[in-house]
């Protein structure tokens, strides 16, 4: 299933690009200039980072439930911790809860610096969708 | 000072790389709502076997239609910086379909602005997603460095 973005037009679009280590997925975003939000600082768009977060989320959720056609969200919260600069960002995505209906997704993008994350998800996936009981 | 900020709402609607390159175009202002739209394409799809455009795409478009909202709201551009965003995604976008987005800063402190925003293809009462999400702002530096620091912010010099 780590192939799963590369064939998600969106996820192409953002150019990004999964590693697996294990069960653990790590994806980069590579930087590029079409990815900027602002240029007078210049820094990525947020939004680009939420996506990539998102997409690393839905990766990480298809790993552990392989039953899933495509995981999908319920909601998603982001918060922007740093800019993000003109340059790759990685992100890797931690599943908190996985209960029978709802997984519950923690996930954190940085640049340089792990422990210096830019931006930080949480998000709630519907499990059951597939399953015409709930 | 209100009809400058709607001179330049097409610019800041588009005018940045990645805005461009995801097609996005200003539609509209109405009293403090504002509306942009992403024309459907097949590079932004989310789920190839639907041709339904991708949640993070939403989430973008979301966090923008956001920004120009809070500009209405000052009534000039300055810079902000989103500070969270949460995106409740109701129901599957139609395939094939443009999206738009509309959003209203409902509150704004010297520092913090407030905003709901919601997706959409026809109307707001029938939204793909909703987001709330708050934004930082660079004014209230001008009205005196540290002066939202009052209360013990001092300490950290």
């Amino acid at each position: 299933m780590s192939d799963l973005l590369e064939r998600l037009p969106y996820a192409r679009f953002l150019g990004l690009i999964t590693a697996t280590d294990g069960q653990t997925l790590t994806v980069t975003m590579p930087f590029d200039d079409k990815l900027i939000g602002n240029p007078v600082l210049p820094a990525l768009h947020g939004g680009s980072t939420a996506a990539l977060l998102e997409l690393t989320a839905v990766a990480q959720v298809a790993v552990l439930y392989p039953r899933l056609r495509l995981p999908r969200p319920i909601n998603v919260t982001v918060a922007y911790l740093r800019s993000g600069r003109p340059m790759n960002v990685h992100a890797r995505a931690r599943i908190s809860k996985a209960g029978r209906t709802v997984a519950h997704v923690l996930a954190e993008a940085w640049q340089d610096d792990e422990t210096q994350p830019i931006a930080a998800l949480t998000a709630h996936f519907l499990m059951a969708e597939d399953d015409p009981q709930l | 000072m209100s009809s400058s900020i709607h001179d330049i709402l097409p610019q800041l609607a588009a005018g940045a790389a990645h805005t461009h390159a995801l097609g996005f175009v200003y539609d509209s202002v109405d009293g403090d709502r504002v509306r942009i739209r992403v024309p459907w394409r097949e590079d932004l799809v989310g789920d190839p076997d639907s041709g339904v455009l991708s949640g993070g795409l939403v989430t973008t478009l979301l966090d923008h239609v956001g920004g120009l909202a809070v500009w209405v709201a000052l009534g000039k551009f300055e810079s902000i910086a989103t500070l969270d965003l949460r995106v409740d995604y109701m129901r599957a976008a139609r395939a094939r379909c443009d999206l738009i987005a509309e959003a209203r800063c409902y509150h704004l402190t010297r520092s913090v602005a407030f905003v709901r925003a919601w997706a959409f293809e026809d109307s707001p009462d029938d939204p793909v997603a909703a987001a709330q999400s708050a934004y930082m702002l660079s004014t209230f530096r001008r009205r005196g460095i540290g002066s939202n620091l009052a209360a013990g912010g001092e300490a950290a010099r």
